[in-house]
């Protein structure tokens, strides 16, 4: 067994207990991404240089018996999302080809911090718009357990690099899902917490009241580790939240008995036979584990994707406006003001990104606002008052990540709205903005299933506590993709 | 009915400032309008009386001091232009401005 | 057909802040091109905005000022594509500004008037792009952008544009006096937009408006409004309609023209900022600052003339907050009010600075009143308080220039004046009363102008009788 085999958690460990340096380690991953993602096509780049010296900077580190911090000398890659100083950042869209940030963000800042060594930025859909990476600019990214198929999006680059071991944890963002279901499509475990737990300051915005940063690793402690790292509050984002931050690895031992777990029926209902049955197997365990299985109903949430789509697109037509060609990235001349701008607009963003800018422009304008965003936003605190009283009667909810399986390269590029309803489980989470968790239940056709673990705000604890007894009770979080 | 005209699909696009050729028109306005028909889900819920959310998790606005130190980092000139596609001296340099219909 | 014109003013205010109102770059006017940046203000991905506690407190003291209701509020984007606003919105208040209501009270022609706004809102400043004559490209510089501003929106209740100029100049004394900007038009930190329609005499209904802009003086304001009002009422007189436009105001021309209509159409897509949650307003915060708030310009004007000032003195004492507060300096020290306004508008104001401290002025004044000096010695006196920063008792005393009100030295002086001058004494007894005067010069002469002019002019009338 090689390092790149075991998780985060054991690979802060080993290093920590200075069994392994971190030199060795990065050279180990850094080496697998050489061999392997020629194909899986996970990193934009790999920082071979800069984290070679971050691993360096952890020895001497240790050698000198400072504490290097809770990540040191782990690799970790990056959603190309978060801005990184010195190192092209694009979101995975042409607009932004050749951005070279002059500022660090908060989480890129908090990882090197704890000692964290980066090793590069990682594929994605166009500003985090879709649920399989084919939306990215660069070329999409493969399902490293069957490379005809899509990792799920849009932080497909950090599930697939995770899951293939190029990495040993990863840092991607969740809008409506897009940590959760590629997590889900790929056998890792990814987590997003609740809103305002981690900075967006240096995080590219998609749709602001929406997006939360989040880990991806093997396990929910290598989830623990790195969300340990990043949470907390931060001057430069209004909106993070300045409770404290409580010990998230301690969490993931403690016991479950008596906890009451949500189910959710239909839902449930919304599969075929074989996934049905898996995530039935995975709330059988956590009642052998002690839970207590509540049914519970969120009737308002099917219309989660209605609402999602029109406050999501709104918020992004508006964020997308500041690429204009103006101070930073792609500019496609005009003859006048006008034309430079609908020219660079139309060149730089793909199809996905101008479909979603026209319907959140349409869904602003005078006139429609009320029908669309309004509507929209009053939808989504029923949604919120729904989970607020299901929260009364259970601890947690349990539910399937996804719909189905990693489907095919190319096979839901055709109909937009067949793509939005991928995210039917994983969305009223963000527009509540709850935590939510999602970790292997096994496989279908010998690909990854997900099971999604709902939490209350800042109830981050008890769904490592969840994942953390479930994944001491079950080895699918353990099973590696073929090489 | 549909939704969507591709003439709306037009101004939302000037709007935006979007170049659409004639079949991306065609093309979205068919993807709208299947979109926003699935949206009208929406009008079957009864709204009325209820506050809308722009914060998922209420919050109160943080306020900031008034000093230089506050939020770091400032950029100087030449890191401030260092990305810009078209400078002239220390300006940011764009094609003469002229107003379009919306 | 009789017409009225219907005005409302849009201000906007640059607040005096040292960073700006959501990121911490300065705030400070001029600089080097691009000099005042940082990755929110160019916009950079990822960047979000903070807000500056000492902008909402210089909004939330104006709303104060002018009898707001401070309220619970939220920030809008409100979405434009031009280069000078880097993010394509503006962050603004629509549906819940900061202050809503209040009223401004102003003077015209000595005479208390009113209008009441409708809101006071906050808002961030774009940045400048300037365009050179025949060159295909323009420039742009986000210096200016984000600094704090307050939009001030008038109801549409001022009637002329005097009033309008009068109501503008009351907004720029308060903000001066409030401490919270420089109201400097020429600048750009006080700004001024106005909406003019004409309507019969009588009527309610408010007829089709303009709006004008590229007005940047206070005379230009005026000039405009009137321009526009004529335009109007000439277009009414001649059975044409008026239609709604935006006008820019040429000052060179002394004309105003239609912007293309082409360039007016907006929809600029409002939505609540999701990056910033609501400002919620703590009462006795708002209490706190409203007891802190200094008299306000009319309050003072009211006060002066009640210690006996007219109307016009007390108008030119409140002008700006630094005068009236040393004028009440000079009086504190227990001077006649009429006497210290005299000496600051025509000693003090006609200098540059405040050289002379307002304890120091009432001194010299009190030297006046209590006969020590002259007033003519006075303003010698002044003059080298202000050359020197001595204290006027020094300078009487050092000098010798306390006034000479003892009868046993005067009495001589007075005596030899007349018999020095036998012909005028002639003349004073031939029913030349007059002459009176140029025996006073005599003494006074006599005495390098120390003599009490009372006493000697009662001593020679005895001499001479």
């Amino acid at each position: 067994m090689t390092i790149t085999d075991g998780g985060l958690a054991e690979v802060a460990q080993a290093i920590r207990a200075r069994q392994v340096s971190a030199a060795e380690v990065t050279d180990a991953y850094l080496a697998r991404i050489a061999a392997i993602d020629g194909t899986l096509k996970c990193f934009y780049r790999v920082d071979e240089a800069g984290a070679r010296a971050q691993a360096r900077a952890v020895d001497e580190r240790l050698a000198r018996g400072e504490d290097p911090g809770l990540l040191a000398g782990v690799p970790v890659g990056l959603k190309d999302l978060f801005v990184t100083e010195g190192l092209e950042t694009t979101a995975g869209s042409k607009i932004l080809e050749g951005w070279i940030p002059p500022y660090d963000g908060t989480p890129s800042k908090k990882l090197k911090q704890a000692g964290a060594v980066l090793v590069g930025k990682l594929s994605m859909d166009e500003f985090a718009m879709g649920s399989s990476n084919e939306n990215s600019a660069y070329g999409p990214v493969r399902n490293p357990w069957d490379t005809t198929r899509v990792p799920g999006g849009s932080s497909g680059g950090s599930a697939a690099a995770v899951a293939a071991g190029l990495v040993a944890g990863a840092l991607g963002t969740d809008t409506g899902g897009s940590i959760r279901q590629p997590a889900a499509l790929t056998g890792t475990t990814g987590l997003k917490p609740t809103y305002g737990r981690v900075s967006r300051y240096g995080v590219v915005a998609f749709a602001s009241s929406l997006d939360q940063v989040g880990p991806f690793g093997r396990s929910a402690l290598d989830c623990a580790y790195l969300l340990q790292a990043i949470a907390g509050h931060d001057a430069h984002d209004a909106t993070s939240l300045g409770s404290p931050v409580p010990d998230y690895l301690a969490a993931c031992a403690r016991p479950i008995d008596g906890l009451r777990v949500g189910i959710v029926r239909s839902w449930v209902a919304k599969l075929d036979r074989e996934l049905a049955a898996l995530v039935e197997e995975a709330f059988n365990t956590l009642e052998r584990l002690g839970a207590r299985l509540v049914d519970v109903t969120l009737p308002t949430s099917e219309h989660g994707i209605a609402a999602y789509y029109i406050i999501a697109t709104a918020e992004a037509s508006s964020n997308l406006a500041r690429y204009d060609g103006v101070r930073y990235g792609l500019r496609v001349p005009g003859e006048n003001l006008n034309a430079m701008y609908a020219r660079t607009r139309s060149a730089g963003f793909g199809d996905e990104v101008k479909r979603r800018i026209m319907l959140g422009t349409y869904a602003l304008r005078s006139g429609y606002y009320d029908a669309y965003y309004l509507r929209a936003q009053k939808v989504r605190t029923l949604i919120r008052n729904e989970f607020a009283r299901a929260f009364g009667a259970v601890d947690v909810i349990a539910t399937p990540t996804a719909p189905s399986v990693a489907f095919k390269l190319g096979e839901k590029t055709d109909d937009p709205l067949a793509m939005y309803l991928n995210d039917v489980f994983t969305i009223p989470c963000n527009l509540a903005g709850i935590p939510g968790m999602s970790v292997p239940c096994g496989f279908s056709q010998s690909l990854p299933v997900g099971l999604q673990l709902l939490g209350p705000a800042l109830g981050e604890e008890t769904l490592f506590a969840v994942a953390g007894a479930y994944q001491r009770a079950t080895d699918w979080h353990t099973r590696r993709p073929p090489a | 009915m549909s939704k969507i005209t591709s003439d709306e699909v037009r101004q939302t696009a000037t709007l935006a400032r979007l170049e659409l050729s004639d079949g991306e028109v065609h093309r979205l306005t068919r993807e709208l309008d299947a979109i926003l028909g699935y949206m009208e889900s929406l009008a079957s819920l009864d709204v009325s009386g209820v506050e809308p959310t722009t914060h998922a998790v209420p919050l109160d606005m943080p306020l900031r001091d008034d000093v230089l130190e506050a939020l770091e980092p400032h950029l100087p000139v030449d890191l401030a232009l260092l990305d810009a596609p078209k400078r002239h001296d220390a300006f940011f340099e764009v094609p003469k401005i002229i107003e379009v219909t919306e | 057909m009789k017409l009225e014109a219907v005005i409302g003013l849009e201000v906007h205010v640059q607040l005096a802040t040292r960073t700006k109102i959501f990121t911490s770059a300065s705030a400070a006017f001029g600089g080097a091109p691009n000099s005042h940046t940082d990755p929110y203000t160019l916009a950079l991905p990822g960047t979000l905005p903070v807000l500056n506690r000492a902008a909402v407190d210089a909004a939330m003291r104006l709303g104060l000022a002018v009898d707001c209701e401070i309220a619970s509020c939220r920030f809008a984007r409100k979405h434009y594509f031009y280069p000078d606003s880097p993010k394509g919105y503006q962050l603004s208040q629509y549906e819940e500004p900061l202050c809503k209501g209040g009223v401004v009270p102003f003077l015209l022609d000595g005479e208390v008037r009113s209008v009441r706004l409708t809101r006071i809102h906050m808002e961030e400043d774009a940045g400048k792009s300037m365009h050179l004559a025949g060159s295909p490209v323009s420039l742009v510089d986000y210096n200016r952008c984000g600094v704090p501003l307050c939009e001030i929106v008038s109801e549409p209740e001022l009637r002329s544009a005097a009033e309008a100029g009068a109501y503008l100049r009351a907004i720029r004394q308060l903000v001066r006096w409030l401490g919270i900007s420089d109201g400097n038009m020429e600048e750009g930190s006080l700004r001024c937009d106005a909406n003019v329609s004409v309507r019969p005499v009588g009527e309610s209904k408010l007829g089709t408006k303009a709006e004008l802009k590229n007005m940047n003086s206070f005379k230009h304001v005026e000039a405009a409004i009137e321009y526009e009002i004529a335009r109007q009422s000439d277009l009414v007189a001649r059975g044409e309609r008026v239609v709604q436009e935006t006008r820019l105001w040429n000052a060179d021309k002394g004309t105003s023209h239609a912007m293309r209509s082409k360039e007016q159409a907006h929809d600029y897509r409002y939505f609540p900022e999701p990056d910033l949650p609501p400002l919620t307003v703590d009462p006795a915060a708002v209490e706190r600052l409203r007891a802190q708030l200094p008299e306000l310009p009319l309050a003072r004007w009211r006060r002066f003339q009640s210690l006996g000032l007219s109307a016009y003195d007390a108008g030119v004492l409140t002008a700006d907050r630094n005068i009236a507060d040393y004028f009440d300096g000079v009086v504190r020290v227990g001077v006649s009010p009429k006497l210290a306004a005299n000496w600051i508008s025509t000693e003090v104001l006609s200098r540059d600075g405040w050289r002379v401290e307002a304890a120091a002025l009432g001194e010299l004044i009190a030297l006046i009143e209590n006969q020590t000096i002259s007033g003519k010695i006075a303003k010698d006196v002044f003059d080298k308080m202000w050359a020197t920063g001595k204290g006027a008792r020094a300078i009487v005393e050092g000098e010798g220039l306390t006034q000479v009100t003892d009868a046993g030295v005067l009495e001589p002086a007075c005596r030899a004046a007349v018999e020095a001058n036998p012909k005028q004494v002639a003349q004073y007894k031939g029913g030349n009363e007059k002459m009176i005067g140029f025996f006073v010069g005599q003494v006074m002469k006599a005495t390098q102008g120390k003599a009490n002019p009372a006493m000697v002019n009662e001593l020679l009338k005895k001499l001479l009788a």
